[in-house]
Order: structure tokens, then C-alpha cells, then sequence
């Protein structure tokens, strides 16, 4: 560790995997419910474990974000971070409301929750992934804020450099467009157009630049190749990202009432969308066979390389598979969707966040090297379990997915909803053993830090 | 491939090819706010299908349903529940609405179940009148069919 301000990103580190944790377990649970209605019934209903769920997701990967950023603006811009106190405060500060909403999700009913939490003031609750009461909201916005205030501070007072760049641009656009959180217009159809805003400009756009800088941060520390050829290959990332991922958001305008230009929009600019995860798969392969140096610490290059794999699949493979308009009208809100966004947040965004992890970590616990071979070695077999696990329960909900569309919208003989959802039953069996294989793997991998060190 | 790019090449394409994607979206997103109006019926939305918006937010429904397609997938499409169980007929389908409710949480073994939420015949109505306009919006043609 070069700068001792980077310490701060030790508590966002450890806290975004307790939440990871969380957020696993919450997924067996629906994964369980999904099968038997009376699981949990009436003491957790289905879409209270489901806001759990998503909205650790989120939190986490903030935390992630936000752990990995202090942990390398300093290097980047040479010199201290321009508040580690800040740092920390909106640390305490983001992890106290984080718990709180989760707790109010948790133990009050969300019908009061949004008549406690001043939802009639400005109605910004009970959307998808956007259930967050208003005080959460305005918390997050102010921690956003003084993250991204103490980061850009940080590098306007030392070094410039591509990747700080790409990363403030990214953390300046999820602020943005995190703002349209706040507006929820009566007509459901508008309320839905700018949702997407907020949702797919932030996974689709401004966090594969945060992601893109990450990445590269990496890269050029455990290959040393240089920094001139790194920072051509990320500018080439990002360009396919916002060429296609900006217009890209109009896959999701094909059938919700909005025109129907967007179904020639959408489909075209959405398809150049696993472009540039391809081209993260060719960046994290290359760099690794220019490698310039052998860095102790091989587990973070796997989960470099891993991620970019995993991306390209998840985001790539499974997001080009729906994204076509006309094959989008028989998959829009199936179980499909669910495969998708399970794979691509897992291995775009959960997995950037291991990546860093498992290089920083290590240094900020005073292992310059790395960790010693035995937990590298077992921190390898987590990475094989989690991606295993996440592999096939994709596959279990695609093949769920197929099944929904076949009886409920091709042929003559329709299933209703719940009778089609029965003759799945096995395939959600076998999603939830895959889930399984997830926690277990991420049980193995906490299990890598309490590796005693070889003397 | 890549050998042929320079930095400032690639650099170049991210700002000249992230501008121009975004003109366009922001110059397309003006127009779809124009047109949705008219696609989604804005006249027809009275203060009760805006009432029953917000108690669809207060209570979380699209945390196990989707509408129009978006949510969670633990239970049925609600788009076209109008048509599927009303026949797109408004007293019949306000008709069952007000039984359906009240009958929550139905009591079959492992039958995935939905809350009592409590509401009262008036909100009910709310509800019903929000998913018969929902019902109405130009989607392109979707859902494809009336199972959703």
C-alpha cells in the first residue's frame, strides 16, 4: 500500500461481501418460496424477500464501487485522498441507513412504511428495484455526492489519468441519473420511460465505465503491461459502451407504450451491445499473455479474467439472446428476463467487486504478495463453485423461461400463469441446488481470509 | 485489429460516438414524451385510475407481479387481467376484483400466496379502474396473448 488513506476501502471491502451474503441467502429463501407458497407465509411475503434481495444487490455493489474507488484514486493521482475522515463518516453513515431500510423492509409492512417515511410528500415508492423510502433516497444521493466530491478533489489535486477519468465520468452519471428515482408522473407509461433511466443507464452505461476503470486498474498492477496500451484498450470499451448502451436503452421501450421507432432502435444499437464485453474478454486475455511481470497474487488475474467472461456471457450471450424486438415479444417478462439479470450482475458487477478484492485486500492486510498459496488455492475453488452455481442456475431459468413461453403464449392450447408455473416445479428444484453451490462457494471464499499465513 | 487503433483514435470514438448517441436519445426521448399521451389514453386517466396507481405502489404489487411486462415473475401479468378475467367487461371484472381481494390469502396448501391487504371497497374499485386503463395502452401489440 502505497498511500495509508487507502485503508478506508478496507471497511467497504468487508462490508459489501456481509451484504453479498445477505443477498444470497435472501435468494434461497425465494428460491424456496418459489416452490412452497406457505414457506415463510405471511411472515415474509414473496415481494418483501425480493426488495431484500435486489436492494442489497444494489447497496453492495455501491459499496463495492465506492471501496474500490479509495482504494485507487490515491494510487492513481498520487498522492493521499483529499478526506479519508469524509471517507469513513459517509461509510458509517451509508452502512446506518443501508440497515435501517432493510430492517423497515423487513418488520413493517410496506404499506406503512411509505405513510412513515413522508411517500405522500413525494411519491417515489413501491417501483422495481426503486422501493427505497424517501429518507433512504435523499441519503444516497448525499453520499454519492460527498464520494464523488472527495474522489474528484483527490485527482484535481494530483494525477490525471485515463482511468481516473473514465471513473468520474461513470460516478458522475449514476449520480445523474439516479435523480430520476425522484419522479414518478401519474401515467404509467411515463413513469415507466424515465424508470428506465435511472435502471438501464446505470447498469447498461455508467457502471460498465466505473467497471471498464476497475478492471484496467487491475490489469495494469498484476500484468505490468503498460499503462499507453491498457488506456487504448479501455477507451475502445467504453466507446462501444455508450455508443450501444445509450440507444441500447430502447430494448426496454419495445412494449410498454412507448413508439414504435424504438423497436428498430432498440433491436439494432441493443445488438452491438455484447460487443463491448467481448472486447473485455479479449483485454483481460491479452494482457495476461503480454504479462510483463509475474505477480504473486495469481487468484486476482482469475477473477479478472473470469469477469470478463462471466460479463460477456451474462450481459453478451443472454442479453443479446432477447434483445431482438420480434423475439422480445414472447420473452418480455419471463423467467428469461430473470437468467439474464441474475448472470449479468453476477458477472459483470459482483465479480469486478471479487476482483478488486482479492488485489487489495491482500495489500491492505499487509500481504504485498498476496495471500499465501493455500488460500489462493481455496479461494480458487470458490471461484469454480460460484460460477458453477451461477452457470447452471442461468440455465435452470432459461429453461424455466422457454417452458413459460411455450404454454403461455405459442399454440393454440394455453396454460393459465400458476398451472404453468407448477409444471416447472423441478426446474426451480434445480435452480434452487444451483443457489446453493452459490452460498456455499461464498462461504468457501470467507473461509480464504482466515487462511493462516506460512511463518 | 487492435494494433491499427491508436489511443487517440479510440479516445476520439468514445466522445464523438457517446455525444452522438446520446443527441439522439435525448432528441427521441422529447418525441416519445409527445406521443405517449396519446398512446396511453392520458384523457381517460380520471382520479381514481391515479388513485389506484399510487395503491398499486403503496403495496408493493409489482414485487411478485409484472405489469406490462415489468416486475417480478412470481405471479400473473396484469396488463391483460381486465380481459382474462373480466372479459373486458368493467362491472364484471369490478365484480370479481372486490371477491378476489377478499378472499386473499387463499387457503390451498403451498399454493403461492398473495397478502390481505386490507383494502377497502373503495380502493378496490381504485385498483380495478387502474388496471382497465392499463389494459388500454398501445404496447405494440403485446402481450401476445390473453394468458400474458
Amino acid at each position: 500500500m502505497k498511500y495509508s488513506s487507502q485503508m478506508v476501502a478496507k471497511p467497504y471491502f468487508i462490508f459489501a461481501l456481509i451484504l453479498l451474503a445477505g443477498e444470497i441467502l435472501f435468494g434461497v429463501l425465494m428460491g424456496i418460496q418459489y416452490m412452497y407458497g406457505d414457506f415463510l407465509f405471511p411472515l415474509i411475503p414473496f415481494n418483501v424477500l425480493r426488495m431484500v434481495h435486489t436492494n442489497l444487490l444494489i447497496v453492495l455493489i455501491l459499496f463495492g464501487f465506492m471501496g474500490a474507488t479509495y482504494y485507487l484514486i490515491p494510487e492513481e493521482a498520487e498522492r493521499e485522498l483529499w478526506s479519508p475522515k469524509l471517507a469513513i463518516l459517509t461509510f458509517w453513515v451509508f452502512a446506518a441507513a443501508g440497515v435501517a431500510t432493510i430492517l423497515g423492509y423487513l418488520f413493517v409492512p410496506y404499506a406503512t412504511l411509505t405513510e412513515v417515511t413522508f411517500n405522500n410528500l413525494l411519491p417515489t415508492m413501491g417501483r422495481e428495484f426503486l422501493e427505497q423510502p424517501l429518507p433512504t433516497k435523499v441519503g444516497i444521493v448525499l453520499v454519492v455526492v460527498s464520494y464523488i466530491v472527495n474522489v474528484t478533489m483527490t485527482v484535481l489535486k494530483g494525477r490525471r489519468t485515463v482511468i481516473t477519468t473514465v471513473l468520474i465520468t461513470g460516478l458522475i452519471g449514476l449520480a445523474v441519473f439516479f435523480l430520476f428515482a425522484f419522479y414518478v408522473p401519474d401515467n404509467l407509461v411515463m413513469d415507466k420511460f424515465f424508470w428506465w433511466f435511472t435502471v438501464h443507464l446505470w447498469v447498461e452505461a455508467t457502471w460498465e465505465l466505473i467497471m471498464g476503470a476497475i478492471l484496467a486498474f487491475v490489469l495494469i498492477k498484476v500484468t505490468g503491461v503498460d499503462r499507453e496500451h491498457i488506456d487504448k484498450w479501455l477507451y475502445l470499451i467504453i466507446a462501444m459502451t455508450m455508443v450501444s448502451g445509450i440507444l441500447g436503452t430502447g430494448h426496454h421501450f419495445f412494449y410498454m407504450g412507448a413508439p414504435e421507432y424504438w423497436l428498430w432502435i432498440g433491436s439494432i444499437a441493443s445488438a452491438v451491445e455484447p460487443l463491448p464485453f467481448f472486447l473485455m474478454v479479449l483485454f483481460a486475455f491479452t494482457m495476461a499473455r503480454d504479462s510483463k511481470i509475474k505477480h504473486d497474487n495469481k487468484i486476482a488475474l482469475t477473477w479478472a479474467k473470469g469477469t470478463a467472461v462471466m460479463a460477456f456471457l451474462g450481459a453478451g450471450v443472454w442479453g443479446f439472446m432477447h434483445t431482438l424486438a420480434p423475439v422480445n415479444m414472447f420473452t418480455h417478462g419471463t423467467q428469461l428476463t430473470a437468467a439474464h439479470g441474475h448472470l449479468s450482475f453476477y458477472g459483470a458487477y459482483i465479480m469486478i467487486i471479487f476482483t478488486m478484492i482479492s488485489y487489495a485486500m491482500p495489500i491492505l492486510r499487509g500481504r504485498l504478495h498476496g495471500n499465501c498459496a493455500k488460500a489462493q488455492k481455496l479461494e480458487l475453488s470458490s471461484f469454480w463453485m460460484m460460477n458453477i452455481g451461477m452457470l447452471g442456475l442461468t440455465l435452470a431459468l432459461t429453461a424455466a423461461g422457454i417452458v413459460q413461453i411455450m404454454d403461455l403464449r405459442m399454440g393454440t392450447e394455453l396454460k393459465g400463469f400458476m398451472e404453468s408455473q407448477e409444471s416447472i416445479q423441478s426446474i426451480f428444484m434445480i435452480r434452487l441446488g444451483f443457489g446453493l453451490l452459490v452460498f456455499v462457494g461464498l462461504i468457501t471464499y470467507f473461509a480464504s481470509f482466515f487462511v493462516k499465513e506460512e511463518a | 485489429m487492435t494494433e491499427r487503433i491508436t489511443k487517440s483514435m479510440a479516445k476520439n470514438i468514445y466522445y464523438g460516438g457517446g455525444m452522438f448517441a446520446l443527441l439522439i436519445f435525448i432528441a427521441l426521448t422529447f418525441d416519445t414524451v409527445q406521443q405517449i399521451p396519446k398512446r396511453s389514453n392520458q384523457g381517460q386517466m380520471t382520479e381514481s385510475v391515479v388513485a389506484g396507481k399510487a395503491l398499486w405502489e403503496k403495496n408493493n404489487c409489482v414485487g411478485c407481479h409484472t405489469i406490462v411486462g415489468e416486475g417480478a415473475y412470481f405471479a400473473p401479468e396484469l396488463m391483460n387481467v381486465f380481459q382474462r378475467r373480466g372479459a373486458g367487461d368493467e362491472a364484471s371484472f369490478k365484480a370479481y376484483m372486490q371477491g378476489w381481494m377478499a378472499a386473499q390469502p387463499l387457503d390451498i396448501p403451498d399454493r403461492r400466496k398473495m397478502p390481505q391487504f386490507h383494502l377497502t371497497p373503495a380502493e378496490v374499485d381504485n385498483l380495478s379502474d387502474f388496471l382497465i386503463w392499463t389494459s388500454k395502452i398501445n404496447a405494440n401489440e403485446w402481450p401476445p396473448t390473453i394468458e400474458g
